[in-house]
């Protein structure tokens, strides 16, 4: 197995068109997606690195895809902007194009959308070695087939990232968390129904489930002096005893949310996209599996934690109908699990791009 | 198959009444919103259920008969043109909210529902449905997934695509699928993503799982005037630069002004040579807050004459004004082309004195109504069509505007698609490697090319 780490889009093709096998991976900060098929030649992107356009005033950037999410956001700080689809592992490593790829979005993409609805153009190496552009530089564009959200969570299955255009958005200048404990479940989603349907501007709704109970976790964010209105809302909404947090503290409680860092060193870590209403029949079914879960983005994402393997789960994503990314974990072939949609219309796609299966299977 | 034999194999599928035929019965259908283009197909058919759809698609496929889904003909892209000879199939009576869950926050329904009975609907629940394009109270949601139509607020929330989970469609060869769900997030490649703005080249939308948000608290809708475009143009910059986000931010022009002032009665002032609307939009406080530091920002900025909408009746007649522009321009003039090419903000200033210029150069009057917050414009280009070789020289002008956006690094188009009108550019935005992946993606739903043929591509 050889491991390249081309410099320039032209020397990918070369790679691509050379080998009948081919696996990319970035900065291997999932694992999962990162472990290569035997005999596959490996591309490396980390020497594709670079902000390549800036213009603060656009609110967007263009930037190569072995690129560390890290410099593209202390670039945006320093002009007031982030990132609001929130990418995950940032410290840990992440780059644009493997975030882009394993499709994760972290806890504040519930406020303004996730990396498909940031994500503003492409260029890739489609299966047979072509360069291949889609989509745009400037925030709204309808030209053409939105090849940018087709890449997101795309996994290397349909081309390997060379470049990233994103959009941004100011960051708010304040932030504030408030955290509430419910005894049961029930009660818990309760108040996450009732907190949905408000009119609140709320960045962020996360929920940890303890012993029978639920944990849920909201930030606001906005100007400093409105805050104090709006944290005293949430509190009387929430009811019972509320923990507000705020300045470095309350910073931390998020980055560690989207660092993972509840996640035991050597745990298989999943990802499952579901609809809050699905958190009942889950919680059955794990409540007594030895595992560790936070439900995100208002109950859209559950990240699953097991000290087994992640094949262990399989039974159990079926059962419930939902899928499942291998974030960190054994994988043997496939980093997807569970009951997957739509994989009719994907083969359609992955023969269209890729009709020499040089990429893994979609 | 003759034309003959073909219309009874559909006369299988449909009575009589929802099959039409007749040249008078034909001709609404012949064209969309954009007028200029013309085709007279061979057969509109009205299906009422998605079997229906299904059947005719198949039908099609076997015998190589093109065919065209269309909504209420709002596209301004000559996206829902009919092909020559084809079959349109008219999604109207398929209008049914299958589903409205407001614990999820989600809706279900059919292709043939109208944008706003979307958010109408879901209004009890303390819901709406956030993509607002002009022509909502009429256009469909079908037509606005096959376009991924845009609006005023997408600066906030983005375009249709942002508000789309979940697909039921029968592809252009006769297979079902369904993609996406009606989580937020998912895992694979993004399907819906790429379904969304397919101009009806893959085939046709049998159901769709919208995406609802709940109801904003507060507006605080401003309009300031001022004595040049530039000005205003602007003071976009300098909103956006103090680190606000308005849901929306809209520029007219004096054209523009005059036309839905006449037409509708907004109240602008009549003397300004450029007119914006900003709205904050969210939490009552925050808005508050951010609606001081908007003011400042905007008196800074010269304008001349500052009002804000103290009532929900005033920010309606502001909005009435602005969404209902296009068609008050027609006041002004027999005929008019409109295009939405974008370009990166800080260059709205030189895209707009460009297309002055150009005006001038034409001869032709030039309206500007545009989302000044994402740089995207819309250039209204007035003709008499009456006169011989006025449309082609109104084209024509529009060709060169489209050309500076791509100059500047922009886009053809922000949100009304390629469609019939815009096909000759893809090429200039594209390499021929880019468009031929798209066609590739298209052969792999309609090997044979038969949904909406003629769009799109060059």
């Amino acid at each position: 197995m050889t491991t390249y780490r081309p410099t320039t889009p032209a020397e990918l093709q070369e790679i691509v068109r050379a080998h009948p096998r081919v696996f990319v991976r970035g900065r291997g900060t999932k694992p999962g997606l990162a472990s290569p098929p035997a005999g596959a030649a490996i591309v490396e992107t980390t020497e594709l690195a670079g902000v390549l356009e800036y213009e603060p005033q656009e609110f967007t950037f263009t930037a190569l895809a072995g690129t560390p999410v890290a410099d593209v956001q202390r670039m945006l700080a320093e002009h007031g902007q982030y990132l609001p689809c929130d990418p995950p592992l940032v410290r840990a490593g992440a780059t644009l194009g493997g975030t882009v790829a394993a499709g994760l979005s972290g806890p504040l993409r519930y406020r303004y959308g996730g990396l498909r609805d940031f994500i503003l153009g492409v260029r890739f190496v489609d299966g047979e070695g072509r360069l291949v552009r889609g989509g745009g530089k400037v925030v709204k564009n309808a030209a053409g087939f939105d090849l940018p959200k087709l890449m997101v969570g795309s996994a290397g299955r349909l081309g390997i990232l060379v470049e990233v255009t994103f959009k941004v958005f100011p960051r708010p200048p304040a932030h504030a968390t408030c955290r509430a404990r419910f005894d049961t479940l029930e009660a818990g989603l309760r108040a996450l129904f009732d907190l949905w349907v408000r009119p609140l501007d709320l960045e962020a709704v996360d929920m940890e489930p303890d012993g029978g109970g639920l944990t849920l976790w909201v930030r606001i964010a906005g100007i400093e002096r409105a805050l104090a209105p709006r944290i005293e809302r949430l509190r009387s909404l929430l009811g019972g005893e509320v923990e507000v947090w705020q300045g470095a503290e309350e910073e931390r409680l998020w980055e560690e949310a989207r660092e993972f860092a509840w996640v035991p060193e050597g745990w298989t870590l999943v990802k499952v996209p579901l609809t809050p209403k699905r958190i009942p029949a889950l919680e059955e079914r794990l409540e007594s599996a030895e595992t560790r879960r936070r439900y995100s983005v208002g109950g859209n994402v559950l990240w699953l934690a097991t000290p087994h393997t992640p094949d262990r789960l399989e039974p159990l994503l079926h059962e419930v109908g939902v899928a499942g990314l291998v974030v960190r974990g054994k994988v043997a072939g496939s980093p997807f699990l569970g009951r997957r949609t739509g994989m009719a219309f994907a083969r359609r796609v992955k023969n269209a791009l890729d009709p020499q299966a040089r990429f893994p299977e979609v | 198959m003759t034309a003959n034999t073909f219309l009874a194999a559909l006369a299988n599928i449909y009575p009589p009444d929802r099959l039409l035929r007749r040249p008078a019965q034909l001709l609404p259908y012949e064209s969309d919103a954009l007028t200029a283009f013309r085709a007279r197909p061979l057969a509109v058919v009205l299906p009422e259920r998605a079997e229906e759809v299904i059947e005719t698609v198949r039908l099609c496929a076997r015998e190589g008969v093109p065919f065209v889904a269309r909504g209420s003909g709002t596209s301004l892209s000559g996206g829902s043109l009919p092909v020559e000879g084809g079959v349109v199939i008219a999604m109207n009576r398929m209008n049914r909210i299958l589903r409205l869950d407001p614990q999820e926050r989600v809706a279900v329904v059919e292709p043939g529902v109208v944008n706003l009975d979307v958010s109408k609907a879901a209004a009890p629940y303390g819901l709406y449905y956030a993509p607002d394009p002009s022509s909502q109270p009429i256009c469909t949601i079908g037509g606005n997934v096959a376009f991924n139509s845009g609006g005023a607020h997408c600066l906030k929330y983005g375009m249709t695509s942002n508000h789309v989970l979940g697909l039921k469609a029968v592809l252009a060869d006769g297979e079902v699928i369904e993609i996406g769900g009606e989580s937020l997030e998912h895992v694979g490649p993004d399907l819906v993503g790429l379904f969304v703005g397919h101009e009806g080249l893959f085939g046709v939308v049998l159901e769709i799982t919208l995406r609802l948000l709940p109801k904003v608290e507060a507006y605080r809708t401003v309009l300031a005037a001022y004595r040049s475009l530039e000005e205003a143009g602007h003071a976009v910059g300098l909103v956006v630069a103090s680190g606000l986000l308005p849901g929306a931010m809209e520029i007219m022009d004096r054209l523009a002004i005059e036309a839905a002032e006449a037409a509708v009665q907004a109240g602008y002032p009549q003397d300004a040579a450029a007119l914006l609307i900003v709205e904050l939009e969210g939490e009552e406080p925050q808005v508050e807050a951010e609606f001081e530091q908007l003011l400042e920002v905007i008196r800074s900025s010269g304008a001349y004459e500052v009002r804000v909408a103290q009532t929900d009746e005033e920010r309606a007649r502001i909005w009435k004004g602005r969404k209902g522009a296009f068609s008050a321009v027609g006041r002004l003039s027999p005929d008019y082309v409109v295009q939405d090419g974008v370009v990166p903000r800080a260059k709205l200033g030189e895209a707009l004195a460009e297309i002055e210029r150009l005006s001038n150069a034409y001869g032709l009057r030039v309206a500007n109504v545009f989302h000044a917050g994402d740089g995207n414009l819309h250039p209204l280009i007035l003709y008499d069509g009456r006169e011989p070789g006025a449309l082609e020289k109104a084209e024509e002008l529009a060709g060169e505007i489209l050309e500076m956006c791509i100059r500047l690094g922009g886009s053809i188009t922000g949100e009304h698609g390629v469609g019939m009108e815009k096909r000759r550019f893809l090429p200039a935005m594209f390499s021929p490697e880019d468009v031929e992946t798209m066609r590739r993606l298209r052969r792999a739903m309609d090997p044979h090319e038969l949904a909406n043929r003629g769009k799109m591509f060059p």
